[in-house]
């Protein structure tokens, strides 16, 4: 038993930032632990950008397919096996916290989810992990062998440190996916997630109507940017809940966050604050998010949103 | 067609969160507890197919008693049976719990499970998956579409910036997402309807499970903490736009090294 196990998710034979992020909080633990920092992955051409990353071995199942939780469980279950590693970890995308579960029934293993800390301490994997979407914060010891945690996207940084390609090793995966992918559309093209995206804009109810969203729009494309919303105007149905930040939303903790227009409802404030940097636009000064703000700008949205795209565009061409 | 909704019961999402004395669970004192709101879209989407197709829809718990409430107001919205299985979900973890719920769904003849996407509070997204393994069963997560053919559901699954289309045998487990349908309140013919449903109990030992099964201490709390109260940075008078806007670009630049 040693080591850490990391399920690496790639997109055009790159390494996606959540397993960059998962796999080097990974290594850190693989130091502490004991043993090698090992990868999973579905392609072989990102062998050298996981070594690079601290990776020593990546298992590569080349015939697997497209993601599907239960022949990459199998695949995932397989490695683990071989490896015997003391932790497992996947980034909290989509497919990382699909696959975490479905993996701990079959290793009879305890996961923590969602976490923002991580450390390997007194023969043990502890984490923190955000609760009640941020009103609370839970530090858990999971005592399973293995111990297997998503990492919360934008909570670890990113670092290599490793040299020379990963040495590969294929396996074959027997299993079959009673579920089937028929298709996978893009509806909003070029709309960045709010899950994984460094800078938010959100709009509020102090839009007024959903037209005035292209303000949000426009500020979150000049600063490249995904678009948030409170829960107020996802359920007036001025945007899709795709957009919806709090806690019946997607709780985020992007480098920089600007609200405009949101008053901060306890579980907009929930879903949110853990943000690095918070900019809040209100014209109500004793307005809740002014609370949470790193800097809070008192005044007209409608004013003010447009200057600052403005003012983005100009920063930015200079 | 027959149903199984799993349901987690969780204090209101406007709730103000109080740790207890022994530092590692919630103050209940006093706390409003709801159907999580997830599974709310989880159930309305059990009660539609039940009224397309006929059929059963069976809420299922696991926790200690208050959870026959959150039971009682899913009958009162259309359900037709109810499952309580006992036990104190403080001292069980999500594989602990998914272990209970896959016995217990077992003993209730069913062609599709459903579940919230995540219980909203301890939002570990676990349960679901979990009970889909265990039960061998092939699942669909974060749903925001579902349709019933023969033998077969698609649904449509939500991931970042796309959406997957996938089809699956029944039985499956489906966890619902925000977006799937629009939950219905209960009706007063339903709220004295539910009062005539008989709601059953079962402990672990019911189910053939020991209690180590599902008290295993896979993952235990060893603290829970209250985050750094905020006071809040620096406010400024936006009266004047385009300043306004120049002082924010500089903080975007300067602190957050966004520009």
């Amino acid at each position: 038993m040693a080591g850490v196990l990391v399920f690496v998710e790639t997109k055009d034979g790159k390494i996606k930032k959540v397993s960059r992020e998962a796999l080097s909080i990974g290594r850190k633990l693989a130091e502490a632990a004991g043993g090698d920092l090992i990868g999973f992955a579905s392609d072989r051409s990102v062998a050298e950008d996981a070594g690079r990353c601290g990776a020593k071995k990546l298992y590569v199942a080349a015939n697997i397919g497209p993601y599907l939780p239960e022949t990459y469980a199998a695949a995932m279950e397989q490695v683990a096996g071989d490896a015997q590693p003391s932790v497992v970890l996947l980034g909290g995308s989509s497919n990382g916290r699909d696959l975490a579960p479905r993996l701990a029934a079959k290793l009879d293993a305890g996961v923590a989810s969602d976490v923002d800390r991580l450390e390997w301490t007194g023969g043990k994997l502890r984490a923190r992990r955000p609760v009640y979407s941020g009103k609370a914060f839970a530090t858990v010891e999971v005592n399973s062998v293995p111990a297997v945690a998503t990492t919360r996207p934008n909570a670890f940084p990113a670092e290599e440190g490793g040299s020379g390609a990963a040495e590969v090793v294929e396996i074959t995966v027997d299993a079959k996916s009673k579920a089937k992918l028929l298709d996978t559309k893009v509806p909003e093209a070029g709309e960045l997630s709010i899950a994984e995206a460094d800078i938010i804009v959100s709009g509020g109810r102090g839009l007024k109507e959903a037209a005035n969203f292209s303000l949000i729009r426009d500020l979150a494309h000049a600063l490249g940017g995904a678009v948030g919303a409170s829960r107020a105007t996802v359920d007036a149905g001025w945007i899709d809940h795709q957009h919806q930040v709090g806690q019946t939303g997607r709780v985020v903790s992007p480098n920089l966050y600007i609200a405009a227009g949101v008053s901060g409802a306890i579980q907009h404030l929930a879903g949110m604050s853990s943000s690095k940097h918070i900019v809040a636009i209100n014209k109500d000064p004793e307005a809740p998010i002014f609370r949470v703000a790193d800097l809070g700008v008192v005044g007209d949205l409608f004013q003010i949103v447009p200057a600052l795209t403005e003012e983005v565009k100009r920063a930015k061409a200079n | 067609m027959n149903s199984v909704v799993c349901i987690a019961q969780v204090p209101d999402t406007e709730s103000r969160i109080k740790i207890a004395p022994d530092g590692r669970r919630i103050d209940e004192t006093g706390l409003k507890f709801i159907v999580s709101p997830f599974d709310e879209y989880a159930l309305e989407e059990a009660i539609r197919l039940k009224e397309k197709q006929a059929g059963d829809v069976t809420v299922l718990a696991f926790g200690p008693d208050r959870v026959q409430q959150a039971l009682r107001e899913c009958l009162a919205r259309g359900a037709t049976k109810a499952l309580h299985v006992k036990g104190d979900t403080g001292d069980a973890d999500a594989l602990g719990i998914a272990k209970a719920l896959a016995a217990a769904i077992k003993t209730v003849p069913h062609d599709v499970v459903f579940f919230g996407k995540q219980g909203v509070g301890t939002d570990n997204s676990l349960v679901g998956p979990m009970v889909a393994e265990l039960l061998d069963y092939p699942q669909v997560n974060v749903v925001t579409h579902v349709e019933f053919g023969d033998g077969k559901v698609t649904a449509h699954r939500e991931i970042e910036g796309a959406e997957e289309t996938i089809e699956c045998p029944l039985p499956a487990v489906i966890t619902a997402q925000k977006g799937l349908n629009e939950p219905r309140y209960a009706s007063l013919k339903g709220i004295m309807a539910a009062k005539k449903i008989t709601i059953d109990i079962k402990s672990v030992a019911d189910l053939g499970l020991q209690d180590t099964d599902i008290f295993n201490q896979r993952v235990t709390v060893v603290s829970l903490e209250l985050p750094p109260e905020k006071s809040g940075g620096r406010k400024i008078d936006g009266a004047d736009a385009a300043a306004a806007a120049r002082e924010i670009v500089k903080y975007v630049r300067e602190e957050a090294k966004a520009l």
